[in-house]
């Protein structure tokens, strides 16, 4: 294998030409859009139910009352959620006895797969959110692990208004990323989806079939 | 699929061309996914302006090649991936089969990656007796009717939902026939479920690597690509050596152009960033990551200017979409995993000429596929260069392998004889007048032989009795 590493960069060192060492002068100027706070949220709510999610735009005080109220319309056998967050701890002070009840993802996948993959829901916090593409920023971590977006059927995560950036790029600039990249950086636009049949667009095809995003706007 | 031997082309175009219901399929999807591009990139100043920078993304990534790969290799071996190095195919191969068999593992589920189709890794593992499952709906759908991908984005597109509910009924036990499309997603959602929890080792591609921060980006719909990196305890990732970009600011464009290109989607449902495997305290994702660079020709490819651009390629697959051939023939007629336009340039210069020379003749150069490449692929000039490498010994150290393939003596004789003739007035007026008097008498143009393929479709001139030099001549104009 060493060999195979050593006569590829050979190979590439040999080839490579003047051209390519001389400095290399950009011409593009990137286009930045710059939105208001009202037009973020606006704009993230709009692409992202054109892609299936559900928006509610809520409050930091209202958040919880939306989420218990669009829960009692539903029939869940439980919540994942992370215990250990500020979200979690302020779940559980107020979780009434005749909501689905909360469970904490508290054990490694290896002792708790099948449990996870059973329970009909989720919710997680987020780092923040896209307004030109319509996409939520999850940088998932030790309280919060990865599948937790990912295994249930239903997905609700929370989104601070103040951290929807403008865009990508706007994101990855202004919360210096390539300075401290953690395990995993994902993007969510929707529910899963597919069109590989006939591209006929179906949903829910391997993560989640529903998206519910509370805005915690004010 | 034929792999590594000649390809029949005139044999695989005729049975595609003759099968009303693939033509069909083909058809209505291939305008859906231009027509979804267009919506997209409606505005072209906008678009051009975007297409310059993935162009000059690209560019200035691959003229960094050899440091970028180092420093995608240093930055991932200190984020805790295992990087690889693969000069062909059956070394890659081997080096996921080795990571297999340390876990003792027998079943990999698998996101869908170009580059393992260009392994023929499911089949390697197979043979050592390891499942390898797909996991994208369209590659779930081929794999279970022993097929290949027909296109590089939407794998089984050449399939109705009729053909798609009769093979679920056959292959999947205990399924009902059904047609309706939510339905069929429903099973296959239900099946695969079960084989997320059981996968030991999840395999995927890699749509960019970014060298400085060392992380590999994967673009996705499903949450499949996401499950076979997250749920299993190990994760290969194996990916062709022109993927890596330089900068994480080099991502924003290149997903834009990759999306919208592809399918006409702003951005897809997932975007996936993995920097390293679980660490300490997480508590699932992979606690190991391989990655797999493969080269299979790309350095060699890379060495030569013009040829390099080649390795631009995002694999959006709209040139595919809009090439007039392929949306005619598609993918299984070109014979090798890559097929349409970036297929006819990419595969000769991996496979060599001899073997699949023929694809760079499966063009009509009308541009099309150049128009709405998303980093500027001059696609019409590499094939004229393969076209011509065809009939040409080369003696450059960059010749596409099997340059002058097609070279006869017949057809060198041919061509002097016709400069010759051209050359010299007196011959040129006597072959000229030769043709006029005997234009009646000439035989049909051959349907067999050696100009079988080029008579067969093309009817012979009525040559004027009179030539056109002739005639500016009685005319008194200057005739030279």
């Amino acid at each position: 294998m060493n060999n195979a590493r050593a006569n590829i960069l050979a190979r590439l060192w040999t080839a490579i030409s003047p051209d390519d060492l001389a400095p290399f002068e950009s011409s593009v100027a990137g286009s930045a859009l710059e939105l208001s706070r009202t037009e973020r949220v606006a704009r993230l709510k709009q692409r992202m139910e054109a892609m299936h999610a559900e928006v509610v735009i809520t409050s930091a005080n209202g958040w919880i009352d939306a989420l218990k109220a669009t829960l009692r319309q539903r029939l869940l056998n439980g919540l994942l959620y992370a215990p250990d967050t500020a979200l979690g701890k302020a779940l559980a002070a107020v979780w009434d006895s005749d909501l689905p009840p909360l469970v904490g993802y508290t054990e490694t996948i290896e002792q708790c797969k099948e449990r996870l993959f059973a329970i009909d829901a989720s919710i997680t916090s987020t780092q923040g959110g896209l307004a030109d593409v319509g996409a939520l920023i999850l940088w998932p971590d030790s309280d919060e692990p990865r599948l937790m977006s990912l295994a249930p059927a239903l997905h609700i995560a929370v989104l601070d208004a103040a951290k929807i950036h403008d865009s990508l790029a706007q994101a990855i600039a202004h919360e210096h990323w390539r300075e401290k990249m953690p395990t995993n950086i994902l993007l969510i636009s929707g529910p899963s989806k597919t069109a590989d049949i006939e591209l006929v667009l179906t949903f829910g095809v391997h993560g989640p079939k529903e998206l519910i995003v509370l805005i915690l706007d004010g | 699929m034929a792999n590594s031997s000649v390809v029949d082309f005139p044999k695989n175009f005729t049975k595609a061309l003759n099968d009303p219901q693939l033509r069909h399929n083909l058809r209505s999807a291939m305008d859906t996914l231009g027509m979804r591009r267009r919506t997209l990139f409606s505005d072209p100043v906008s678009f051009e302006q975007l297409r310059a920078t993935g162009d000059e993304i690209r560019q200035r990534a691959l003229r960094q090649l050899p440091e970028l790969l180092e420093k995608l290799e240093k930055k991932c071996t200190e984020n805790g991936i295992q990087v690889h190095w693969a000069e062909t195919p059956a070394e890659a191969n081997q080096i996921c089969l080795e990571i297999i068999q340390r876990h003792n593992a027998h079943r990999v589920i698998k996101g869908k990656s170009m580059v393992s189709e260009e392994m023929h890794l499911n089949h390697f593992l197979a043979e050592h007796d390891v499942e390898a499952l797909e996991t994208d709906l369209g590659e779930y759908i081929i794999q279970l009717d022993h097929e290949t991908p027909s296109h590089i984005i939407v794998p089984a597109i050449h399939k109705n939902r009729d053909q798609i509910a009769r093979l679920f009924h056959d292959k999947i036990p205990n399924t009902p026939y059904t047609e309706v499309v939510e339905e069929l997603n429903a099973i296959a959602r239900k099946v695969l479920r079960e084989k997320f929890l059981a996968g030991e080792v999840g395999v995927s591609g890699v749509n960019f690597a970014v060298a400085e921060t060392g992380t590999l980006c994967l673009v996705e719909n499903e949450g499949n690509g996401r499950m076979c990196t997250t749920a299993p305890p190990v994760h290969i990732a194996v990916m062709g050596l022109e993927k890596v970009v330089e900068r994480l600011d080099d991502v924003p464009p290149l997903l834009r152009l990759l999306t919208g290109s592809a399918t006409g989607q702003l951005i897809t449902t997932y975007f996936n960033m993995i920097t390293s495997p679980r660490k300490a305290g997480e508590k699932d994702g992979p606690k190991e990551v391989h990655l797999v660079l493969l080269d299979n020709g790309r350095s060699k490819i890379w060495a030569d200017p013009e040829l390099r651009q080649t390795l631009k390629c995002i694999r959006c697959g709209a040139c595919l979409n809009h090439c007039p051939v392929y949306t005619r023939l598609g993918g299984h007629a070109y014979g090798y995993v890559y097929p349409g336009p970036i297929g006819s340039i990419l595969t000769p210069q991996i496979e060599g000429l001899v073997n699949a020379g023929a694809m760079a003749t499966a063009s009509t150069f009308c541009g099309a596929c150049e128009e709405v490449c998303p980093v500027k692929i001059p696609i019409t000039d590499i094939l004229r260069r393969l076209r011509n490498e065809s009939y040409q010994k080369v003696d450059t150290p960059h010749a596409v392998k099997g340059h002058g393939y097609k070279l006869s003596v017949i057809e060198s004789l041919t061509w002097k004889g016709w400069a010759l003739n051209n050359m010299m007035p007196w011959a040129n007026a006597l072959s000229a007048k030769l043709l006029g008097l005997l234009s009646a008498q000439l035989p049909r143009l051959p349907k067999v032989g050696l100009l079988k393929y080029w008579g067969q479709s093309r009817t012979l001139p009525k040559f004027a009795a009179r030539s056109l030099h002739a005639l500016a001549k009685e005319k008194g104009l200057r005739d030279e």
